[in-house]
């Protein structure tokens, strides 16, 4: 039986169908949550995926953390399901106060659409299970508030209990650490600035999100029926 | 009563701020000499009905916490002044 993944749409959400396309190229099962149903339906794993939920008003995040399915999305992760915020969906889980830290504007205030090269620093994640640490892997970037940023004490806790999962060849946007991805202390949420759903195909560029994916896919075992 | 509300974000201190420091690094270009310390924050205005003063800044200060900054990189400054309903 394959994973049912579960795509929270928020009003803005763009990469919702990138999301649920790759989930199921990978042979999992997709499904669109709206963000006004206070529920994840049972799924196996949420996505929260990239785009500008709610217009990203206030700060990118902000209004949608409040949004009803977050709720339903906050109590699945409690109970150690595993939900990867992309992108806009980082965001939203920093400010939902699911994952540490926040994502300001980029360094040089540029908006990046680029293909960013990154390294596997930790494998112990819902999203980095099936990689190895050093893997070095072209994802797509495609942000303007990118710049991970967190206190100092904070860091320091994020490289001592190994939960920065993926970092920066060459940082693009001025995120501390060159801290591309990072996850939470049951490993089970991961939030990352690049689009492992837009690097499926060497097609399309890349297919080194394959392995991010399919982690994920791994990791979300159905429940028994 | 009803109370006009300001409220100043600023990052905090020891959070870079893009903004500022693209800001700062025009400046000489622009012919601008000795301005440093560039910080941009966010102004927000509004009016609150409450019963008094101290229900109405709790609530601000509840309102600023949960919604109109990022307490993990942001501060916030309230200022409060009666518009109407003061009574004697």
């Amino acid at each position: 039986m394959s994973a049912r993944v579960g795509v929270v749409l928020f009003p803005g959400t763009n990469c919702e169908m990138d999301a649920a396309e790759a989930v199921q190229t990978l042979g999992g099962q997709a499904e669109i949550l709206w963000h006004g149903d206070a529920t994840v339906n049972g799924v196996d794993a949420v996505i929260v995926p990239g785009g500008f939920a709610h217009g990203d008003y206030l700060r990118p995040g902000a209004i949608a953390r409040f949004s009803p399915v977050m709720q339903a999305v906050s109590a699945f992760a409690a109970d150690g399901g595993p939900v990867v915020g992309i992108c806009n969906g980082f965001q939203v889980l920093t400010e939902a106060g699911m994952l540490p830290g926040a994502l300001q504007k980029n360094r040089g205030l540029k908006f990046l659409c680029a293909t960013a090269t990154l390294r596997v620093e930790s494998t112990d994640s819902v999203l980095t299970g099936r990689a190895s640490v050093g893997d070095v892997l072209r994802v797509p970037i495609n942000h303007f508030e990118g710049n991970y940023t967190c206190a100092p004490e904070t860091l320091a806790m994020l490289q001592a209990e190994d939960r920065i999962v993926l970092r920066y060849v060459e940082n693009p946007n001025g995120s501390i650490d060159d801290i591309a991805g990072v996850c939470n202390e049951g490993r089970n949420v991961v939030g990352l600035m690049p689009h492992p759903e837009r690097a499926i195909s060497a097609l399309l560029g890349s297919a080194d999100g394959v392995v991010l994916l399919e982690s994920l896919l791994a990791a979300s075992v159905p429940a028994p029926a | 009563m009803i109370f006009s509300v300001h409220v100043d974000v600023q990052l905090r201190p020891g959070i870079a701020d893009p903004q500022g420091s693209t800001i700062e690094r025009s400046l000489p270009h622009l012919g601008y000499d000795g301005i440093s310390g560039v910080r941009v924050g966010k102004s927000i205005r509004f009016t609150v009905e409450a019963a008094d003063e101290a229900t109405a800044r709790a609530q601000v200060d509840q309102l600023c916490h949960t919604f109109l900054t990022n307490p993990v990189i942001e501060d916030a400054t309230v200022e409060l002044e009666v518009l109407t309903g003061a009574s004697a």
